[in-house]
């Protein structure tokens, strides 16, 4: 029974049989991500209620919120695939670790940046240095060093384990943002969704930015695919199933 | 590939994990106090935040206690916890959210253990969103 799991996960995982799946599923996932996201941004943007305390301005945690869930889901998806290319060294586990890297670090940026634009009107500040704010930034910083080790080492083999170590290494940061707000007195509010209590939001309000989450995990989803197959045909450029490939194109 | 290399592998992956984990740990616990972004009226009152250096303080304004001077951007008003009051002056303007209720963070000095000059002031929200009729209503209902 477990070999013929491990077998099947083994044909699955297999760069060719992934480049041949992975093409089918793009359109699906880029369609319904296009779809949701037009829907999501305009009951949030127009159609969800003004906020009784901030006004207007609150509408930007229809971008704000969803990217920066992305920026911690991402770097999960990424730690995982890192710790199950170390382990059972599959290499696809590896391929998508490196695919998702620039795309999570694009989410934590864009959650940086609008919550800095947001910061400004509510609080009166761009940035401080609370403990939500600081340890968001540090897993910026742990993306670009998960990138930079990828792109500075030459052997494909011993990127994959220096970066895929760097990225279990800095799991270790994601409670510290999710709960940054619980263990700290921090300028940045509370949990609003992400808790064991029933959301300290309007349903009309919450509806568009659950619309929005789901969104962007199925963008992640249309990219992560794209950028993993380009890593396939990177990797496996000598191989004689890519070869044939290109010279059908 | 045996086996045994494989659980090798596991093993310095949980390894690592769990002594990043208790590193941390122990580096937060350390440096707890450095990792609040302001005191508590209470620690300021009961001599918990340092005298005479740079501080934050974090509460709300307490309801009718906002002075404005009539000839400059003077404001004076208390902040509470909920259990202890201090009292905070403050020259400049203020953000679009404070107001009586308001959660707020204020940088500065106590002076004479009695009042904090703050030089910035920041506020803080809460995490409810709701459209300002459930806001009244909710209002109307506490107030019955």
């Amino acid at each position: 029974m477990f070999k013929r799991i491990w077998g099947w996960i083994q044909r699955f995982s297999s760069p060719k049989h992934f480049y041949d799946i992975s093409g089918k599923m793009i359109p699906w996932f880029a369609v319904s991500a296009l779809l949701l996201g037009v829907y999501g941004l305009y009951m949030g943007l127009f159609v969800a209620p003004t906020d009784y305390q901030q006004g207007e301005s609150y509408r930007i945690i229809f971008i704000h919120v969803p990217a920066a869930w992305m920026s911690l889901f991402i770097y999960m998806v990424m730690a995982i695939a890192s710790a199950i290319g170390l382990i059972w060294q599959i290499k696809l586990a590896d391929m998508v670790a490196a695919a998702s890297a620039p795309i999570g670090a694009w989410f934590t940026f864009l959650a940086l940046v609008t919550g800095s634009l947001w910061g400004k009107p509510m609080w009166g500040a761009y940035w401080v240095w609370d403990a939500r704010l600081t340890s968001e930034l540090i897993l910026l910083f742990l993306y670009f060093g998960y990138m930079a080790l990828q792109s500075s080492i030459e052997d494909q083999r011993t990127a994959d384990k220096a970066s895929g170590l760097l990225a279990i290494v800095g799991v270790v940061n994601i409670p510290i943002i999710h709960y940054s707000v619980e263990w700290w007195n921090t300028l940045h509010q509370g949990a609003t969704v992400a808790k064991f209590d029933k959301p300290s939001m309007h349903i009309d309000m919450l509806i568009p930015l659950l619309v929005m989450a789901f969104a962007a995990k199925l963008f992640y989803a249309a990219v992560v695919l794209v950028r993993a197959r380009n890593e396939v045909l990177m990797r496996e450029r000598n191989r004689q199933w890519v070869r044939e490939l290109v010279e059908k194109i | 590939m045996s086996m045994n290399k494989r659980s090798k592998r596991k093993l310095l992956v949980v390894m690592v994990v769990l002594g990043m984990a208790l590193a941390t740990v122990l580096a937060l616990t350390a440096f707890e106090e450095n990792l609040m972004y302001f005191y508590s009226p209470t620690e300021v009152n009961n001599g918990t935040a340092p005298d005479n250096r740079t501080i934050r303080v974090g509460g709300l304004v307490v309801a009718g206690t906002v002075q404005r001077a009539e000839d400059s951007l003077l404001v004076k008003f208390d902040l509470t916890d909920g259990a202890e009051v201090i009292t905070v002056e403050y020259s400049g303007i203020l953000p679009d959210l404070f107001r009586e209720g308001q959660g707020i963070v204020a940088m500065g000095e106590l002076k004479d253990k009695k009042v904090f000059v703050a030089n910035e002031v920041l506020a803080k929200h809460d995490e409810n969103y709701m459209p300002p009729e459930v806001a009244s209503a909710l209002k109307a209902a506490e107030q019955k």
